[in-house]
């Protein structure tokens, strides 16, 4: 019986083609648009956590001081020192690499040219821990490290603006008054996240740039690079137990440094995807109402239009009940129809929106099932007022009626 | 006649429409039985009442008062369901504008009644086929109502009221829209029905050519049955 009753929708549906795709445009559309800008928005954020993954990966970042609102907050914390850098490696299990680093802004100059640089104090765990590739030469040696030797690896950039494409290998560096020799240069790591040039960066042994730049032994960041993405918490736990004990800090007492994780970013990213999200479901939801109240419109229209044939529906024995279905039927066939045609739109769109966003097309087979399932209880809700009515009528009056 | 109660029957049916100062008497204690096997015509001038009659005896339509009785059911009680299985089972309609649905097969039209009552497909194809074969249709099941000719509509009209074998066919002017000769040709089959099968016919007509092909005619006037006559056997 309901399958007949389907085909008996589908072949009144068949009767109004132009009517019910117009009926239709309000949820193809509302659908479409939904399927598009969720499809889209997926491959966007995508490429998001793919770029925030190339500041590092499975990356702990600690700095001095606590992150606290409004000014003041963390000046006069102790910084870091390379005893605290020796525990942590010692301590930690489950680690890639523990990479301290100092840093400044300073004009790096090569002949009569000269470029603005992040000149970099670290060891060799750096490269590991941000994930940066040498492409010539090699890096920091023990011995240059533990004498701090005046040898320093430079970015893609400063190859590029200093060297002109010429070998850099070999080459000595000025930085302010001291001079280094260049012993590798990076591959391009491209922009961060945040827009700053990553390849404008000289990198030199921790104790050379204590020495010869800083004037003190101060480390500003430790960086930590855990094994297993399922690691940090715990990882991050045992660090902050290591430095409380180091610093001294007794129970009860707040830290006086920060440990941020690289995926609680992610994660602060991935919620303002949740609200971009629930904002859009919001948007869908209105279109699916528009879309609704459209059907509901048509459907009544049919009715009245119909009402002859429910008459003779009525007179020939068809029980109020199956009148009802019928109709019913009709308006979540329709919707299903919209919807399922919206669907398809909304891939296209989404497809066609990736290529020309490069970015990826990620379809995800729940948003469209939800967006089917949404379609039909379009359906069912706005269709059940006109088909109520079509089951109430009278036969004598529907059958009068031209 | 036959045995148990008659097919029906009417005690003192009354029937007013809209109500106050606007009421309107269509029937005014109207007593009338019904046989089974009859062939009634009903006649009357406009608003005498047959119309209202006929959608009572088609359980369409309830009395304002008086008892109408259905093979001896007080169809009064019966909720509105029961009165459409009452029409699914015993009743069927033709009418005089035919009522197909458009654009729908002649087979479709006729397989609608069997539909309702959940006859499975392949039973309803035969039924329906045998149906319109009866009244003359073999080779136009698949055509349209557009497609057909009036007295041919008016046939898949007949055929969908007779494919599930009811009692009682109701058929309201149903040569109304036609031609003498269709008109007379639609009469042999109504007539060929009732007399072969044994369905009961009543039939609304103001034409008295095709009363004539009744055996009972029964004239209403004003809410009333004015007269009442059988015709002699032939």
């Amino acid at each position: 019986m309901l399958w007949e009753t389907v085909k008996l929708a589908m072949s009144s549906i068949r009767r109004n083609v132009l009517r019910s795709v117009l009926t239709l445009l309000g949820i193809v559309i509302g659908v479409g648009a939904v399927i598009a800008m969720v499809t889209l928005g997926n491959g966007a954020s995508s490429k998001v956590q793919e770029n925030l993954a190339k500041l590092g990966s499975n990356m702990l970042i600690v700095r001095p001081g606590q992150t606290t609102f409004g000014p003041g907050g963390s000046t006069d914390a102790r910084s870091f020192d390379e005893r605290d850098v020796a525990a942590l490696k010692n301590e930690l299990s489950g680690i890639r690499g523990v990479a301290p680093t100092a840093q400044k802004q300073m004009k790096v100059v090569f002949g009569a040219l000269n470029y603005d640089a992040t000149v970099t104090g670290t060891n060799s765990d750096w490269f590991t821990v941000q994930d940066w590739v040498l492409e010539d030469g090699q890096p920091f040696s023990e011995t240059e490290l533990r004498a701090g030797s005046s040898v320093c690896v430079i970015g893609a950039t400063l190859t590029r603006e200093l060297f002109a494409g010429q070998d850099p290998i070999g080459e000595r560096l000025r930085i302010g008054s001291f001079s280094c020799e260049v012993i590798g240069r990076l591959a391009a790591k491209g922009q961060s996240a945040f827009g700053s040039d990553q390849d404008a960066v000289l990198v030199l042994p921790l104790r050379g740039y204590h020495r010869r730049i800083a004037g003190n032994t101060r480390i500003g960041t430790i960086s930590i690079s855990v094994t297993e993405a399922a690691d940090i918490p715990r990882v991050q736990r045992h660090a902050e137990d290591v430095l409380r004990e180091r610093r001294r800090i007794v129970p009860g007492e707040e830290d006086d440094f920060t440990i941020r994780d690289l995926t609680q970013i992610l994660a602060t990213m991935a919620s303002t995807t949740a609200i971009l999200t629930g904002l859009l479901g919001a948007v869908a939801a209105v279109s699916l109402l528009v879309g609704g109240i459209g059907i509901m419109n048509i459907m009544l229209v049919s009715v009245t239009e119909r009402t002859r044939e429910i008459g003779i529906r009525l007179a020939i024995g068809a029980l109020e009940r199956q009148v009802l279905t019928q109709f019913l039927v009709e308006a979540v066939v329709l919707a299903l129809f919209g919807g399922l045609i919206g669907i398809a739109i909304g891939l296209g769109l989404a497809a066609a929106g990736a290529a020309v966003m490069d970015v990826p097309f990620n379809a995800d087979i729940r948003v469209i099932a939800l967006a089917f399932a949404v379609s039909a209880l379009t359906g069912v809700i706005f269709g059940f007022f006109p088909a109520r009515r079509a089951a109430r009528l009278d036969p004598i009056e529907a059958l009068r009626r031209e | 006649m036959s045995d148990g109660p008659p097919l029906v029957s009417f005690a003192g049916v009354t029937r007013f429409y809209g109500e106050g100062g606007g009421l309107v008497r269509a029937l005014a204690g109207v007593d009338l039985t019904i046989g089974k096997g009859e062939f009634i015509a009903i006649m009357g001038p406009s608003g005498s009442g047959k119309s209202t009659a006929m959608n009572i005896i088609g359980c369409l339509d309830r009395p304002s008062s008086g008892s109408f009785k259905f093979l001896g059911v007080e169809v009064n009680q019966l909720s509105q369901d029961q009165r459409a299985l009452l029409r699914r089972n015993f009743i069927g309609f033709v009418f005089q504008g035919f009522n197909l649905l458009n654009r729908t097969t002649a087979i479709e039209n006729v397989e609608l009644p069997l539909i309702y009552r959940g006859t499975p497909k392949r039973e309803r194809r035969e039924r329906a086929l045998e149906a319109l074969h009866l009244v003359g249709l073999q080779g136009r099941e698949r055509h349209t109502p557009g497609e057909l000719s009036g007295g041919q509509q008016q046939r898949v009209a007949i055929a969908r009221a007779i494919v599930t074998g009811p009692l009682l066919l109701l058929a309201d002017e149903p040569t109304g829209n036609l031609d003498s000769q269709r008109s007379h040709e639609i009469m042999e089959l109504i007539a060929r029905l009732n007399g072969e099968r044994g369905i009961t016919v009543v039939m609304v007509t103001h034409e008295p050519e095709m009363a004539d092909f009744a055996h009972r005619t029964i004239r209403f006037v004003d809410g009333h049955i004015a007269s009442d006559g059988r015709k002699q056997a032939a």
